[in-house]
């Protein structure tokens, strides 16, 4: 039998430095790793080889290129507001790094101290720490881009300000849907729902998932939302004035946000560290106890953790995980850039009110549920997963019209038109036979 | 610790609110805002108000400065303060303002003991934290916000749309 006290006070600050120094390093390790994927993941979709000199596959890329970076020169532009100019990096890369503490990464582990949950901190108010710490991740864009006293990196540092506060609150509209289904903000609860309703939340919650999807993208700047650094309008945008360890820093802070964001579709929408159908890995203090869940009387069924479920659900998580990195690099070589009229459309014009009206819906449906005493559990999300699955088509039918997303020249009614008089030359060609011309 | 953690913040908080308002350019007045409002936040979570806290930094410091940001920098740029800084009767205006804040701030300190904000501080903080776990850290001040003070908090909102709309007519081009 196992353990099942919960820390003391000593062993509890003990333990948390060792879990702060580990999750750094390994988010750290996996920046690294994400870069050499980026380009390896590029090369295969552009039919090129990639970087595969250094070390077995390229595998000592990523040392080489940071190497690189710490040696360089740095360059200092002689008009630039100096304080500002060191200050935007600094900025941006520190909420980067903090924002992950909030994510749990796997089921808790028996120590002979006490069972550890793995997680950095455990803050009652989980995914609104996330948000609130990555929507300062801004400013060091912005205060770069007007510090570089530099024309096309002000442009950048202008167009991030406006998009992040555009897609932050789609992203928030998205996340209040599963804040409504999950009945609380800590990110521990939101997997032990999940495992409670037996169906993670990307299927009652489909549509809040496809917000979600989109506003992250653009919040973290990644294509085809990378305004604020669109090279061919802004060189490189809002650091161009940047070199060497200081440009590496927001590169680090780029893809530490696509990591934590990765993080966050998973354990909001994919059950996080659960592991699918198998409902021996659910585990959930109550009261002081770890429990699988509660009988039919409604008695708790106490859980007993062990170092192989922690391990399987952790590599769970980086499964999950692992997947939406990879589907931001796909998108991102996939995807054309948009114009930042159409980001500023999108954003404002159809992502706001849709996401206002799905949780409208969300709540309605939640709310006709509890009335009728549906508990909460398959059913309960089964119908949830119906009506989200006819109002997620709906969506997709009405946004894949070029109405929303038009070409510079409105190519949609161009061809419309084209395709009108094909059609109607082809009846005229067909009603008249001997082909002349009246 | 919470009395070190506690003078650090309300340290960098009083020195952000000075700094607003000595610093001579609008961009180190608005960071030094932020510094202020992060630093409130601290303070709240060490009162185990942690939604308070986050509602504050994403709300003011992550939404509200990123707009005055955008603001002074593409409207303001280069743009000299000194024609903005009114003296007179403005600055009397101000030291009446300013005076009546610190009267009702004052009120709220040393006038409070009978209202509910003093009680015995362990009893207090035990009831919070039973409340934080039954309800988590939102329901808590969800509760209230949506049965006892609905009618002020839609009418907050009201408020909000009224300036809402405002801006949008006093943007849209005359015709």
């Amino acid at each position: 039998m196992h353990e099942m006290n919960q820390l003391t006070t000593f062993w509890f600050w003990v333990i948390s430095g060792v879990k702060v120094l580990a999750v750094f390093t390994v988010v750290m390790l996996a920046v690294a790793y994400m870069t050499l994927a980026e380009r390896r993941v590029s090369a295969f979709i552009q039919d090129r080889l990639g970087p595969n000199r250094v070390g077995p596959f390229g595998l000592l890329q990523p040392i080489a290129d940071g190497l690189k970076n710490l040696i360089k020169e740095e360059t200092m532009p002689g008009t630039s507001a100096k304080f500002y100019f060191v200050l935007g990096p600094a900025l941006a890369i520190m909420p980067a790094v903090v924002t992950f503490a909030a994510i749990p990464l796997a089921a808790p582990l028996p120590t002979p101290v006490g069972t550890v949950d793995m997680i950095v901190a455990d803050v009652p108010i989980g995914i609104l720490y996330i948000l609130a710490l990555s929507s300062l991740a801004v400013y060091g864009i912005v205060l770069s881009g007007w510090a570089s006293n530099n024309k096309y990196a002000f442009l950048g540092g202008l167009r991030a300000s406006a998009q992040m506060i555009s897609y932050e609150v789609a992203l928030g509209l998205s996340v209040i849907a599963v804040l409504l289904l999950a009945g609380n903000v800590t990110l521990t609860e939101m997997v032990w729902q999940q495992q409670q309703l037996g169906l993670w939340f990307v299927f009652p919650l489909s549509l809040a998932f496809i917000f979600f999807v989109i506003s992250a993208l653009a919040e973290t700047n990644r294509l085809p939302f990378d305004m604020p650094e669109a090279e061919s309008e802004l060189i490189t945008g809002y650091h161009t004035e940047y070199s060497a360890m200081k440009f590496s820093m927001f590169f680090i802070a780029e893809y530490s946000h696509v990591l934590t964001a990765s993080a966050l579709m998973a354990t909001l929408f994919f059950g996080g560290w659960d592991i699918p159908v198998w409902t021996g890995d659910d585990m959930f203090w109550h009261e002081g106890a770890l429990i699988r869940g509660f009988d039919d009387a409604g008695a708790p069924i106490p859980a007993t953790p062990s170092i192989l479920i922690t391990l399987l659900t952790l590599g769970a998580f980086c499964t999950k995980t692992a997947f939406f990195v990879f589907l931001y690099i796909w998108i991102r070589w996939t995807l054309p850039r948009f114009r930042y009229d159409q980001v500023m459309h999108l954003g404002w014009k159809v992502l706001l009110p849709a996401a206002l009206g799905y949780i409208v819906l969300i709540a309605g449906t939640m709310l006709v549920l509890d009335q009728l005493g549906v508990p909460f559990g398959l059913l309960y999300g089964l119908v949830l997963t119906g009506v989200s699955g006819v109002t997620t088509i709906a969506f997709l039918f009405f946004i894949d019209r070029d109405r929303v997303i038009a070409g510079a020249h409105g190519m949609g009614a161009v061809a419309r038109r084209r395709e009108a008089s094909r059609a109607l030359l082809a009846r005229r060609a067909a009603s008249n036979p001997d082909g002349s011309v009246s | 610790m919470t009395e070190i953690l506690f003078v650090l913040f309300a340290v960098v908080a009083l020195g952000g609110a000075f700094g607003v308002v000595l610093s001579r350019t609008p961009v180190a007045s608005l960071l030094f805002m932020v510094a202020t409002l992060a630093s409130v936040a601290g303070i709240y979570v060490l009162f185990e108000a942690h939604f308070l806290a986050a509602i504050q930094v994403l709300v003011y410091a992550g939404a509200i400065m990123v707009l005055f940001l955008f603001v002074i920098m593409l409207l303001n740029l280069g743009h000299d303060y000194r024609a903005d800084l009114k003296y007179g009767l403005w600055s009397l205006l101000g030291l009446v303002v300013a005076g009546l804040t610190a009267g009702v701030l004052g009120q709220a300190f040393w006038g409070a003991s009978d209202t509910g904000f003093r009680g015995d501080g362990a009893a207090v903080a035990a009831a919070l934290d039973a409340a934080v776990r039954e309800q988590g850290a939102a329901g808590v001040i969800a509760e209230p916000l949506f049965t006892d003070y609905v009618v002020a908090f839609e009418l907050m909102g009201l408020l909000l749309l009224v300036a809402i709309v405002a801006a949008v007519v006093l943007a849209k081009p005359k015709t």
